[in-house]
């Protein structure tokens, strides 16, 4: 088979978590039973950029911190096609702070999944933008002097309709999370905690998995107060699981002709058709 | 017959309103029109002006002496009464203005007496039809199709009121009007959508947004997503994104947001994802002036984009190249998956002139895409090594099996990443080969003028217009002059350059630039040296009469 989500040589580090995001996407999509040249893997640079190159769908791997933009451009382009943005931290909430913030206010319906080491991998160990307050970097030799970006709460601040935290340390529960935020109609925030085993002495493996904790099974995703609480939790436990999720119209659906035409790109075009807007310049 | 009227006042003051009525009106009436604009980045206040100049034969540029000044403030009069003709006249407001050699007219108390003071330009409006003997009722259709139907009432009796007010001078009598009045990025625009282009994201920046206003107004008719992004960093990306998914996608910017621009535009040369961007320049550096007009972005263009790619530049001329330009873009850029690059400026974008319609049958939407026969390999390369550089383009999601990976890394032809010496150069050996294809898609500069010159002009871009005018003026006055006037810019076409640039005795560059950016292109590419330059950069155009007299001086 030409055409199944295999994997081409990460050159990823022994025992980074990107290979358990890379193994839980592959997973993701096959029990949804997307087939690989029906989804769309669009990144950005770093570590996490590159994992068009290890999962056999269809990739745009572009530019750091832009990779939500072609997202959209994608999925507005071809309804048909599931659109998947991946993206470090730096990428998604440094580089491309701006991009995220609108793409938020946009609810297309793609889903996006930030590899959150807390540090720059790639470029060797600077602070990132969740780097916590005072962590000694290989940049930030006094420590970092101020304040991180708390992913979730500004994604539910900026009215997004799903907003989730996960953990690559634990696959079955971020299959979970995966699959409902690809199932999920609209922007669909999933911020993913993914130990960077060479550059992030701080938050490892087993620090990662004694700060967190698993939202309840009787949490209500659908309280905004509440879920705007859990996005603050830090210091006594950090939350896993659907934070928020509320239904929303999507940004295609409120184009007429691509809500109940057909996808943009099938749509046959002939100059013709635009004899008649000459009408208004005689 | 050769007349031009100048309206002008403060901004808000409803030059706007007076200006569309009267081009329109005039052009019904057969006549060739050109409207120059020229005014300041505010919304309230300053002072603009715009020009109406109309004859019976085509004219393509603005002209320094004016007819008429319809002023709608003092300071208009002040401003502009040096350029009036010996038997031009001056109306103004009574209210406005008491000095006796004016016309004054009761427009302000005829609106009141209307109960709508914000009709009295279309008062002043109605004493210009009468004034030039245009017809009552194509003015008034023209006010219905202007303002639409609900304030057209008011407005048709405030044309009634004014028309009494002037006595008639000039008899236009009404001839066939076969004509379309429209504006460069008007034009840009309709190219666009004719050529299939069907998603256009922006952010606004003067004078680019009219594109981006344009197609919003015609989105739901044609079914074009236009989309206002967050930045201009964001609108070059979302369009590549949405032609790697197989839309024909259409962003532009002024200087600044092109600058924002260029790390994407870099991201198209290794992804070899086709795209048109259009720069409409003003004048710079930085934010420079938003609403004048310059040419300075040339070699800004031509070198946009970090590392080496093949990429086009045109450069479009009148509103009637930058419709059939536009549209061939997307054809080259689709044939060679480059991005081609459109200049425009201020000028062009904002000038109304009167051309022959399209022929939209002469549109051809050529894709250029792999069929899934085409696919051959097992896996498919979206960089198959070929002959010409050109590798079978595949849409995703359209073959089952196949997928598509694109990456702005060095990668290997399927797109994967891949840094070996042997690859790297074949791959850049692999874009790089498309400009061998793309040179004989260059079309030659467009030749005007007298065959085999004396004086050759090389200019580009707008400045067609005013050179058109001053090359015909003189050669009707038994000059020799001939003009080259670049459109395709990059890669640079040297063949007509070198065989008049040999002939000629004298080569003037005229350009809008304070260096001379085409001139160096030519020193650079051919043997031939220019021996003149005429370079304006205050931020205004240049006019035929304008170049008559700089050229005297030179010759
Ligand atoms: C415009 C631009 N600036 C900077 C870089 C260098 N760069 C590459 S990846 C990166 C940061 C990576 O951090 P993150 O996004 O958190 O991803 P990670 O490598 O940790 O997965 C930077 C700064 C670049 N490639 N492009
Ligand atoms: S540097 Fe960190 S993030 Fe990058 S591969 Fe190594 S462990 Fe993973």
């Amino acid at each position: 088979m030409s055409c199944e989500y295999k994997v081409y040589d990460p050159s990823w580090c022994p025992g980074c978590g990107n290979y358990m995001i890379k193994t839980t996407l592959k997973q993701a999509l096959e029990e949804l039973d997307i087939p690989p040249h029906k989804a769309v893997i669009v990144s950005g640079i770093g570590q996490a950029g590159k994992i068009p190159h290890y999962i056999g769908a269809n990739g745009f791997n572009g530019l750091h911190g832009r990779a939500l933009p072609p997202a959209i451009g994608i999925k507005l382009s071809n309804k048909n096609l599931t659109v998947i943005a991946e993206s470090g931290d730096g990428d998604t909430y440094g580089e491309g702070g701006n991009h995220f913030i609108h793409t938020i206010r946009r609810n297309v319906n793609i889903a996006h999944f930030v590899h959150d080491n807390q540090i720059y991998g790639l470029t060797k160990g600077q602070g990132s933008p969740t780097t916590a307050k005072g962590q000694k970097t290989t940049l930030q030799f006094d420590g970092v002097r101020f304040e991180p970006v708390k992913p979730v709460a500004l994604s539910l601040t900026m009215g997004a309709g799903f907003v989730a935290r996960g953990f690559s340390g634990d696959i079955p529960h971020l299959v979970k999370l995966m699959k409902e935020a690809i199932t999920y109609k609209g922007y669909a925030h999933l911020d993913i905690f993914q130990p960077c085993v060479v550059w992030n002495k701080v938050n490892t493996f087993g620090w990662y998995k004694k700060h967190t904790y698993y939202l309840p099974d009787d949490y209500d995703y659908t309280n905004y107060e509440e879920a705007y609480k859990k996005a603050l939790e830090w210091e006594n436990g950090i939350p896993l699981g659907i934070l928020y999720k509320v239904e929303k119209e999507t940004y295609e659906d409120t184009f007429e002709f691509i809500k109940n035409g057909l996808p943009l790109v099938d749509v046959k075009l002939d100059p013709m058709d635009t004899e008649k807007l000459m009408k208004g310049f005689y | 017959m050769d007349y031009t009227i100048l309206v002008g006042g403060a901004a808000g003051q409803g030059i706007d309103t007076v200006i569309h009525l009267l081009e329109r009106t005039i052009k019904r009436h057969g006549y060739y029109v050109f409207t120059y604009k020229n005014f300041m980045s505010m919304v309230r206040g300053g002072h603009n002006f715009m020009q109406v100049r109309f004859s019976d034969k085509p004219v393509t540029s603005y002209v320094s002496k004016i007819d008429m000044i319809f002023a709608l403030n003092e300071e208009t009069i002040a401003l502009h009464r040096e350029r009036l003709k010996d038997d031009g006249v001056i109306i103004i407001d009574n209210e406005v203005a008491k000095a006796e050699e004016y016309n004054h007219l009761p427009l302000t108390q005829i609106a009141k007496e209307l109960n709508n003071e914000k009709v009295y330009p279309t008062v002043g409006f109605g004493a210009l039809v009468n004034y030039f003997g245009l017809s009552l009722d194509i003015a008034k259709e023209v006010i219905y199709d202007v303002l639409g139907d609900k304030i057209s009432d008011v407005n048709k009796q405030a044309l009634e009121k004014g028309y009494d007010m002037l006595e008639r001078k000039y008899n236009l009598e009404k001839k066939d009007d076969n004509h379309i009045l429209i504006n460069g990025n008007q034009a840009l625009a309709l190219g666009a959508i004719a050529a299939g282009c069907r998603y256009y994201c922006g952010y606004p920046m003067t004078p680019s947004s009219s594109v981006m206003t344009y197609m919003s107004a015609k989105a739901n008719e044609m079914g074009i997503v236009v989309d206002q992004i967050e930045d201009e960093v964001g609108a070059l990306n979302m369009a590549l994104g949405a032609s790697y998914a197989g839309v024909r996608a259409l962003t532009g910017s002024s200087g600044g947001g092109f600058a924002l621009m260029t790390e994407a535009l870099s991201l198209a040369g290794i992804t070899e994802i086709p795209i048109v961007v259009f720069n409409a320049q003003r004048p710079g550096p930085a934010t420079g002036m938003a609403t004048r007009t310059e040419q300075s972005d040339l070699r800004f263009v031509i070198h946009a984009g970090h590392g080496e790619f093949p990429k086009m530049v045109i450069a479009l001329r009148t509103p009637y190249d930058a419709f059939y330009q536009t549209a061939r873009a997307f054809n080259i850029a689709e044939k060679y998956q480059i991005p081609v690059l459109l200049m425009t400026e201020e000028y062009l974008t904002d000038y109304n002139m009167t051309i022959d319609p399209f022929d939209f049958s002469k549109i051809k939407i050529e894709r250029y895409l792999a069929k899934e026969s085409d696919i051959i390999d097992e896996r498919y390369k979206r960089y198959k090594f070929t002959e010409s550089g050109i590798s079978p383009r595949l849409i995703p999601g359209k073959v089952k099996g196949k997928v598509v990976l694109v990456d702005s890394h060095e990668h290997n032809e399927y797109g994967n990443i891949e840094e070996s010496t042997d690859n790297r150069i074949k791959m850049m050996d692999k874009r790089m080969k498309k400009l061998e294809g793309l040179k004989d898609e260059i079309q030659e500069p467009w030749f005007i003028g007298k065959e085999n010159p004396e004086n050759l002009i090389v200019c580009w871009g707008a400045t067609y217009g005013a050179v058109k005018e001053a090359v015909d003026i003189l050669n009707t006055e038994g000059g020799s002059i001939g003009a080259l006037i670049y459109g395709d810019i990059w890669p640079f076409p040297t063949k007509r350059i070198n065989e008049m640039g040999k002939k000629a005795k004298r080569i003037i560059d005229i350009e809008q630039n304070a260096t001379g950016q085409l001139e160096s292109l030519i020193n650079e590419f051919t043997d031939i040296k220019c021996t003149d330059r005429i370079l304006k950069y205050d931020g205004r155009p240049i006019n035929g009469d304008e170049i008559i007299q700089k050229l005297n001086l030179s010759i």
